[in-house]
């Protein structure tokens, strides 16, 4: 069994008959993932595609109907994939004023703790970085960050809590990010921001786009 | 319109699903078991994705505060109007004060209540369902609870004709009419499975295992997921896995070696190896299994996946010339 980062063809899969997945090949990069867009925006315009929805080096397509020519579809995605120039569009940038610590951010300091770090340097670090946001999923409007400083890697609680507040600021492994809505997470919370990335009454819903970029700024630190 | 008299947990409004919006992180929701929401929907002349209530926690109670033409689908269960009992999977004629009463099913799992024209909530990103993740759509983004109101939107004029008051009309359910795979006697439910993405991750053992062996719906089990137990699965090795979308019906299986079958409330990605995805034409048997019974795994190819798609829409043709057919035996032709 190939490890995905070994892997020199695309991998393409079923999901049911509802949807199919195309996994990049090659490394897990900024590179990569503007592929990725171009490959979203070509497949989304096909006929019997519902949506195409990127993922990390990956991409989702659903169907708006059984679709029955599974294999020229894969074809399809395959020579797709093969002409998909990377996609340099300039995103804009998102500022997240955030309160880090106390009731805010309650693992704040347990992060501090575990790296050896004062609770000011997280919060430098992380102020410091400039996130480019790859991919929206997992619940709405949330992005995939990249490049979090590895300084600050947590890995995620082994017991998710039953609910993170809206607009918790958190770091699961070496991933970084901001959910917008309440809910179940097994990231440590490190603040809070009153910037909602995510309105259902708006078209889009989500603040963010693949290619904008964030970055957090400190409102206040708790301790 | 109707008041809610007596609900449980997570009752709640849903449609056919949010389509479209897994882009921006946006579930799909929806109704767990959509066959039975598009037969009420039929019976009364509606659009198949008419919203309706999803009942999974009994008994459900509600008094009409008008005369209201209603639906009943889904799991088996104990009705009554007043203190009449009603046979399930059929539709009804509510006058004003009358109760409608939903007890617990003898057998599967949640019921849907429709009414002629569908409930009035407001349109949000293209449906009506409750998006539990956000709190938005349904009724303000939430179950319902006792003292609620809800109202049907107004039936366009051009839809079918209701029947008469007198007239209820029932009708044979999916777990008859579409015997395939079905539950048997013993109450185990067969769902079939196409393979998917890392099914050649896993060991033999884990396979034969999913295969063959029965699998328990445990008590963590709700719209989001069915978290099932039995034999633990076991990886070759493990790889890590990019965060990618998934579709309800997708089977995950996390480190613990316990499947995972990723359902209507599913976050729209996800991380874990996915060994299989139950057919789009199965998810309607998971939404009526209940918590505590048993499911078994079957494989199928892709066509037969389609073919298993092709009998429930046969299904549903044969019940809208069914509702067709017998509003014109109990009523002359409307002159309009």
């Amino acid at each position: 069994m190939l490890n995905d980062a070994l892997r020199d063809v695309p991998h393409i899969s079923l999901l049911g008959t509802t949807g199919i997945l195309f996994e990049a090949p090659g490394l897990f990069d900024l590179e990569t993932q503007r592929r990725i867009w171009s490959l979203a925006r070509e497949a989304a315009g096909w006929e019997g595609i519902r949506e195409a929805a990127p993922g990390m080096t990956t991409l989702l397509l659903t169907f708006s109907a059984p679709f029955r020519e599974i294999d020229a579809l894969k074809a399809r995605l395959e020579q797709a994939w093969e002409n998909a120039e990377p996609d340099h569009r300039q995103g804009k940038l998102v500022e997240v004023p955030v309160i880090y610590g106390g009731e805010y951010g309650p693992d704040l300091e347990a992060v501090a703790q575990a790296k050896g770090l004062d609770i000011d340097d997280v919060v430098d670090i992380h102020t410091a970085g400039v996130y480019p946001v790859f991919a929206l999923g997992s619940h709405p409007g949330f992005g995939y960050l990249g490049a979090l400083d590895p300084r600050i890697h947590m890995p995620r609680k082994k017991v998710p809590i039953l609910r993170a507040e809206a607009g918790s600021v958190a770091i699961g492994g070496m991933q970084t990010g901001v959910s917008s809505t309440a809910g179940p997470s097994g990231w440590n919370i490190i603040g809070r921001t009153e910037k909602r990335l995510f309105d259902e009454q708006r078209d889009p819903p989500a603040m963010l786009e693949p290619g904008d970029t964030i970055r957090f700024t400190a409102q206040r630190v708790q301790k | 319109m109707i008041e809610v008299l007596t609900v449980g947990a997570q009752t709640t409004i849903q449609d056919q699903g949010r389509l479209g919006f897994l882009r921006y992180g946006v579930g799909c929701a929806g109704a767990m078991d959509a066959v039975a929401l598009r037969c009420a929907n039929i019976w009364l002349g509606n659009d198949e994705n008419a919203a309706a209530i999803e009942i999974p926690s009994f008994p459900f109670k509600v008094r009409a505060l008008a005369d209201t033409h209603l639906a009943v689908s889904g799991a088996d269960s104990d009705i009554r109007v007043d203190d009449i009992p009603f046979s399930p999977w059929g539709r009804l004629a509510l006058k004003t004060g009358q109760t409608l009463h939903i007890g617990a099913p003898r057998r599967y799992s949640r019921c849907y209540l429709a009414v002629a024209g569908g409930w009035d909530v407001p349109l949000v990103l293209g449906s009506r369902s409750t998006q539990n993740r956000g709190s938005f759509g349904g009724l303000e983004g939430r179950g319902l609870s006792m003292g609620d109101r809800l109202r049907p939107i107004s039936r366009p004029e051009r839809s079918v004709p209701l029947p008469p008051d007198e007239t209820w009309l029932g009708f044979v359910p999916p777990y008859l009419a579409l015997p395939d795979a079905a539950v048997s006697q013993d109450g185990e439910c067969t769902l079939r499975v196409l393979r998917a993405g890392e099914y050649g991750h896993f060991t033999e053992a884990a396979i034969a295992a999913f295969w063959q062996t029965p699998w328990k719906v445990t008590m963590q089990s709700n719209r989001a997921g069915y978290r099932l137990a039995g034999e633990t699965l076991t990886f070759q090795k493990t790889v890590e896995m990019r965060s990618h979308g998934i579709v309800p019906g997708v089977v995950q299986v996390p480190p613990s070696g316990a499947p995972i079958i990723q359902l209507s409330d599913a976050h729209t990605a996800g991380g874990y190896p996915k060994i299989g995805t139950v057919i789009q034409a199965d998810l309607w048997r998971i939404g009526q299994a209940p918590l505590g019974s048993v499911i078994r795994f079957v494989e199928v190819d892709y066509e037969q996946a389609l073919q298993a798609l092709e009998k429930i829409e046969h299904y549903l043709n044969a019940l809208r010339l069914a509702v067709n057919d017998t509003w014109d035996a109990v009523s002359p032709k409307e002159q309009t």
